[in-house]
């Protein structure tokens, strides 16, 4: 296959996985808002996604204060902002145009659709007037492109640079959540006290914040069916981070990455499959006290580096041309 | 004016009988109906081209006409002799004025036209073209303005588009209306992408048993790259871009994710000036440096030959049938248009003199543009290119106003009558010249209007060869 078709399937993929966890990100912070007295936690957690993404100076240069609608305006609709969803659907939908002769029929048009249909549900407002209905549109969409691959791609290569693209995005966006959310508990709200542990209400607030996290990862049901127990943040971060049957954790991505790895492997690939069999293997033999103990946002950070090792490295080995 | 449904009495020609029967027989409405669905699938599947000079990326759909144009199968058969014929002279005239020169020699065409022109690439003398043929793809526009009285308007012999139309449209045809297609003898015209396939591997390098062909197109923002894709796919053959490809020992290579792998035919759907900055337009980001080493070692063969436009150029146009009398020692079946080349001086003298009934083209124009229609021109328009004219007599030829054809065309009003051309596909190989039956017919959708250029208002129509 072609380097450039292979870069312009892998970052097709990428590009509609990062719509939806960015909806899925909204998404959670705008549903928080909604909920009594948690306005500030709402707020600091759209502060906090836009923070994730680097993008709160600019951000703050056009809109000034962090509100869910210049949020959605800035997140969804910007046409200039590189991390809108805007941008994530153009961007899937011009690589999936360069390529359009070597994916199916039917995924070319799914993602052609994805983008007519979202210009048009931009022009009637939705996105402002009910944001949770739109974002489930886009994570339904990022859904049915998935299936359509999986149910209608022969399992080639091609095949295997899409599913690369999809897990490193998702492993990447999994990540910095989960970095982003301890980080909020441990030490921003704490410090502006709306988690603060003498508060009586603070169990009751603990468990809207996971509950949250949860939730905009799909994974709450699944938390209720490992654990049968109360909702901790350490047990959600096990679940997300090392839960190897979890379709969102770290530990089943890096799986996906390393397997779709193997079969496109080519006489570069060497060292790059060796490096992501050995991220894959750490995290089936670690433990969460492991983690706690090493502190978790260094070792996010520095998982967040390895996992940019490895886009790097692919591009060097297979898509630069 | 001829119409080609109905005559003059308003009664149905008989090959338009069926049609026009179950036309009939739908409730008022179903039409129009079946024209929004078109729409929507043309949208969705993404069958959309870029016009110059929109922001990038801006797409539109070329408008599809429902009524088919209908060409009674006797009447295509002898369209299908005279193009054979006529790409066959044009493929022996390029391989002439390249190699031995005998038409310039033997004064049937005057040297200097040929080697004085834009087209004419000097790379290309004495460079053996590893198939022979030059243009393996052509598309030759035709006009009909009477019964079975049809023209050669001009001969496409770069880089011709639209085929990807031809066979959406059908396609498009049978998913709206199969029943159509049950009551009516079509000759079928999906097999095209399988020809033209054939005849590039056909035109490899000699020797090579399973030749790499590719598609290479100048990228995603091209107004045809609908078309490119869709080639691409439908043959089963990468599509490349410039940069997916380098020449090492003068051997194309394109790089893939498993390394460097050959390629043997190139079918390319970017212009002579772009193809290698080493010999041709320095800038161009688009072509392939060293392309012609390659080419000329006969390592590649390109689809078409470089230097093709020179037997296509409007200056050439008029020797045409000349060329077949030269080479096949036949009668042309079909008509040229009588054109006056304005650089002759008697010629200059009887345009100017009749400016408002001719049509006066640039020599090297193309899309429609640097047109004029006499009478259908302004005062301002006439004068205008009365001092164009005098100013650059050798830039134009003039032609008389043809009347096209017409055929009934949902417009806003309801059916109307729109001027129609007919742009068949001809494929070369060196075991023969092939086609399938029709082409595309373009519609020009503004009442009274000559013009069919999809940049310019331009539609477009299924075209049925269908049996007598």
């Amino acid at each position: 296959m072609l380097s450039r078709t292979a870069d312009s399937l892998y970052w097709m993929a990428r590009y509609t996985e990062r719509a939806e966890n960015t909806a899925r990100l909204i998404d959670i912070g705008l549903q928080q808002s909604l909920l009594p007295g948690q306005q500030r936690e709402a707020e600091a957690s759209l502060a906090g996604m836009l923070g994730l993404a680097e993008l709160l100076p600019v951000y703050q240069d056009k809109f000034g204060d962090v509100n869910p609608e210049s949020v959605i305006r800035f997140m969804v609709l910007d046409e200039e902002n590189p991390s809108s969803i805007w941008s994530s659907l153009h961007n899937a939908r011009e690589n999936a145009r360069a390529v359009r002769g070597q994916i199916t029929t039917g995924l070319w048009e799914t993602t052609n659709a994805t983008w007519l249909e979202f210009l048009k549900l931009c022009d009637n407002g939705l996105p402002l007037i009910e944001p949770g209905k739109f974002f489930e549109w886009v994570q339904l969409r990022s859904h049915l492109s998935r299936g359509i691959t999986i149910g209608t791609m022969i399992k080639d290569e091609a095949f295997r640079f899409i599913r690369l693209g999809t897990f490193l995005e998702r492993t990447d966006s999994t990540a910095r959540m989960i970095d982003l959310r301890f980080h909020q508990i441990e030490t921003q709200d704490a410090h502006a006290g709306i988690l603060d542990p003498d508060d009586p209400d603070y169990a009751v607030r603990e468990f809207y914040h996971w509950e949250a996290v949860l939730r905009s990862l799909s994974a709450f049901e699944a938390y209720r069916k490992v654990y049968r127990d109360t909702i901790t943040g350490t047990r959600v971060a096990e679940l997300l981070i090392l839960n190897p049957d979890m379709p969102r954790s770290i530990a089943s991505c890096m799986n996906e990455v390393v397997a779709n790895l193997q079969l496109v492997g080519n006489g570069n690939s060497s060292e790059t499959r060796r490096r992501a069999g050995k991220l894959a293997s750490t995290l089936r033999y670690l433990t969460m006290d492991e983690i706690v103990e090493e502190g978790l946002h260094g070792w996010l950070t520095q998982l967040l580096a390895d996992i940019d090792d490895l886009g790097v490295r692919m591009r060097q080995d297979f898509l630069v041309i | 004016m001829f119409d080609e449904m109905l005559l003059e009495n308003g009664a149905v020609r008989p090959h338009y009988k069926g049609f026009d029967a179950w036309k009939t027989a739908r409730a008022s409405g179903f039409l129009e109906g079946k024209k929004a669905e078109a729409d929507h699938l043309f949208r969705q599947v993404g069958i959309t081209f870029s016009v110059y000079g929109d922001d990038v990326g801006t797409e539109r759909l070329i408008p599809f006409d429902l009524v088919p144009r209908i060409i009674p199968a006797s009447h295509w058969a002898r369209l299908e002799k005279g193009l054979t014929q006529r790409v066959q002279a044009l493929n022996l005239f390029l391989k002439d004025v390249y190699g031995r020169g005998d038409i310039l020699r033997a004064g049937i065409v005057p040297a200097n036209r040929v080697l004085a022109n834009a087209q004419f690439r000097k790379e290309m003398l004495e460079l053996n073209v590893p198939s022979g043929i030059y243009a393996m793809i052509a598309g030759i526009d035709l006009v009909c303005v009477g019964e079975n009285e049809w023209y050669v308007l001009e001969d496409n012999l770069r880089v011709p588009s639209g085929v990807s139309y031809m066979l959406e449209n059908r396609k498009m045809m049978m998913r709206l209306f199969p029943d159509l297609f049950g009551s009516h003898r079509i000759a079928p015209v999906a097999h095209y992408p399988d020809l033209l396939l054939e005849t590039l591997r056909q035109g490899a390098p000699d020797g090579l048993e399973d030749p790499m062909v590719v598609v290479l197109t100048p990228g995603l923002y091209n107004s045809a790259y609908f078309e490119h894709a869709f080639l691409a796919q439908q043959m089963g053959v990468e599509l490349v871009e410039g940069k997916d490809l380098m020449v090492d020992d003068d051997t194309v290579f394109m790089q893939t994710t498993h390394g460097k792998k050959r390629v043997d035919v190139i079918y390319r759907r970017i212009d002579d000036d772009f193809l290698d900055p080493e010999v041709f337009n320095k800038d161009s980001m688009l072509g392939v440096p060293g392309l012609m080493r390659a080419y000329r070692a006969g390592r590649v063969t390109l689809a078409n030959a470089i230097g093709t436009g020179v037997a296509d150029d409007k200056s050439i146009y008029p020797y045409v049938p000349d060329m077949i009398r030269f080479y096949l020692g036949q009668e042309p079946i079909l008509h040229n248009v009588p054109t006056h080349i304005c650089s002759e001086s008697d010629s200059l003298k009887y345009v100017l003199d009749n400016l408002e009934k001719l049509v006066v083209k640039e020599v090297h124009g193309a899309g429609g543009y640097g047109m004029l229609i006499g009478p259908a021109a302004s005062r301002a328009e006439i004068a205008e290119f009365r001092a164009k004219l005098i100013a650059h007599p050798d830039a134009y030829i003039a032609q008389p106003t043809l009347s096209l054809s017409t055929c009934p065309t949902m417009v806003e009003s309801g059916i109307a009558p729109r001027h129609i051309d007919l742009r068949p596909f001809v494929l070369s190989s060196p075991t023969g010249v092939r086609m399938v039956p029709g082409g595309l017919t373009r519609v020009a959708l503004k009442e009274g209007s000559l013009v069919v250029n999809s940049s310019q208002g331009g539609g477009t129509k299924d075209t049925w060869v269908a049996a007598d």
